[in-house]
């Protein structure tokens, strides 16, 4: 047995180090010129955090290293083959599982450092320090909470559970509950109780149980908010972990992590006008009844080929994208009717609404996928005024977030929050399944003003039958 | 150097937390579902501690020590899921992205 290959002055530093390509590496997303760069960066990050911590191994016996190099040689099978299945659609899940690792693999790691504190010094006088003993409980309950929140996120947005939002009786006495269980257990282990590995035990159950009850009311509308919310749990339960390792990559990784997140929730709250805090109470986007009122006003409703011929004579046309549209699988078929119109000259260009996707940004990605270039989309601030000046707005599977009321009636549930103006141009049109309500439940006003005609029928059929008819 | 590791390590943490603002802030909107994923893998930067536990050697602390081995090694399985998924979808999307051609205009 020999022991560290490097000085402990040296491994801090390479930590730090480590954590400047990981800064280094998410300023490259700054635009997506440098983006691949970045990504490279932060790989490099990862690879050095990696061999540091071998080369500062304390014991390297063949067991452990086998232990090593089997456990990296599955997860990372498991993980490249996700990363290449994956469909751009699904992206939403894709990080709500990975996410779920994260968390898991926090509470695992506080678990190892429980039950051998001597491998990560914290024992002193024979018992694990109180300092690190609170940073463990801190690490298992954000831990928890993040796997098995992301759990249920996964379920819902990959359909295997309700979306909408299930509202448990007496909510909110049960979190309280079991936030007294975990506190008043956290309390009995630091005052040194007899048995504390049930107790920690109990914790771990009762923060899992806690994850769940924080997401289960959430509904499908806020799930670009609760998997900002949960990427930025799993960044703080590694920075706790991290404090009791005393490893810097951790510290300032998981602080990075943690305000990405934050942003990003805050980002999407604003974007729905929603508070963040009702988010996290939960409850929005439930089912709507079937009492609602039927309208009776009349809707102009046209053809693929009145579509040709409106956008044939336009001479800027702005695309408005939304989830629908990925539902449709239209991306592609859109984007050929895009080209056949750049082709006559047209200008054409993309607005994206931050909510578009089921994630941030996932709009773009989609786009992205359908080989349409970034340098052609454009975010709701960039694009807004644009609208004036259109000749036409092409809505494909958004409604929400175009509805006028959100501007003009102070009673509607999406009151306040901002929309891409389309209606300020010449003529909207409006693809649409059927005449139905958008996600958030609610009658959208421009079906029925004078310039818009609605394109009633399957995204990616009337891009197509537009295309051809062009 | 007297302060201790709590005080030295949260003022590491706070700078960080103030360095991630600026820098997430930075970050395009057109790029958010990537920064989701790569600060998904970098966050899987937990793997550390997994391997420190994995090469500890817990002879001496009998059966919890054991337990403690074998908990990690699912930690450590766990986390390069994250690190490996996080990083190749990451890398995929970002291929994705293309600028205009220029006879395109």
């Amino acid at each position: 047995m020999f022991n560290n290959l490097i000085s402990l002055d040296l491994e801090a530093s390479l930590y730090l180090l480590s954590g400047v390509f990981f800064i280094l590496g998410i300023r490259g997303l700054s635009s997506p010129e440098t983006a691949r760069l970045g990504n490279y960066l932060s790989m490099s990050g990862m690879a050095l955090a990696f061999s540091v911590t071998i080369l500062s191994l304390k014991d390297y016996s063949f067991i452990n290293l086998v232990l090593i190099i089997t456990g990296i040689s599955i997860g990372g099978t498991i993980g490249t083959v996700l990363s290449k299945k994956i469909a751009m659609t699904d992206m939403p899940q894709m990080v709500a599982a990975l996410n779920s690792m994260g968390g898991l693999s926090a509470v695992l790691v506080a678990w190892a450092a429980f039950l051998s504190p001597g491998a990560f010094e914290l024992v002193f006088n024979g018992y694990i320090k109180s300092s690190s003993m609170v940073e463990l409980l801190l690490g298992i309950l954000v831990g928890a909470v993040t796997f098995s929140g992301s759990v249920v996120a996964f379920l819902k947005l990959q359909g295997l559970m309700k979306s909408a939002p299930v509202i448990l009786p007496f909510r909110h006495v049960l979190s309280i509950g079991v936030l007294a269980v975990i506190l008043s257990c956290s309390y009995l282990m630091l005052m040194g109780a007899e048995s504390s590995q049930i107790l920690f035990l109990v914790i771990s159950i009762a923060s899992l149980l806690l994850g769940l009850l924080l997401i289960i009311p959430i509904g499908g509308a806020d799930m670009p908010v609760v998997i900002a919310v949960l990427n930025s749990y799993s960044g703080f339960a590694a920075a706790i972990i991290g404090f009791t390792l005393g490893n810097l990559a951790l510290v300032i990784t998981g602080a990075l992590v943690g305000s990405s997140g934050a942003i990003l929730s805050y980002i999407m709250c604003q974007a729905m006008n929603r508070s963040f805090f009702s988010v996290i109470m939960g409850g929005f986007g439930d089912e709507v009844s079937s009492s609602e009122i039927k309208e009776t006003r009349p809707v102009k409703v046209g053809s693929a080929d009145d579509a040709a011929f409106i956008l044939k004579n336009a001479s800027s046309v702005i695309i408005v994208p939304g989830y629908g549209m990925a539902v449709a699988r239209a991306q592609n078929s859109l984007k050929e009717m895009v080209d056949k119109l750049k082709e006559m000259g047209i200008k054409v260009t993309y607005a994206i609404h931050p909510v578009a996707g089921r994630m941030p940004g996932h709009m773009n990605v989609l786009l992205a996928e359908a080989d349409v270039p970034y340098d052609d989309i454009y975010e709701l601030s960039e694009i807004n005024s644009d609208f004036a000046q259109a000749d036409v707005a092409f809505v494909v599977g958004a409604n929400d977030v175009t509805n006028p009321a959100a501007k003009s009636d102070p009673n509607s549930p999406i009151f306040g929050m901002p929309i891409l103006e389309v209606e300020n141009a010449k003529t909207v049109l409006f693809v649409k399944r059927s005449l139905g309500i958008g996600y958030a439940g609610i009658d959208n006003d421009l079906f029925y003003r004078e310039n818009t005609m609605m394109l009633l029928g399957d995204a990616k059929k009337m891009s197509e039958d537009i295309s051809s008819s062009i | 150097m007297d302060i201790s590791p709590l005080v030295y390590y949260g003022s590491i943490f706070i700078l960080a937390i103030f360095i991630g603002y600026y820098v997430v802030w930075s970050v395009t909107p057109a790029l958010h579902t990537p920064l989701m994923s790569v600060t998904n893998a970098i966050s899987a930067v937990i793997i550390v501690g997994a391997i420190v536990a994995i090469g500890t050697d817990t002879s001496d602390s009998g059966i919890s020590g054991l337990i403690s081995k074998f908990v990690s090694f699912f930690a450590l399985i766990f986390a390069s899921i994250n690190i490996f998924g996080g990083f190749l979808v990451t890398q995929r999307m970002l291929a994705m992205y293309k600028k205009k051609v220029k006879n395109d205009v």
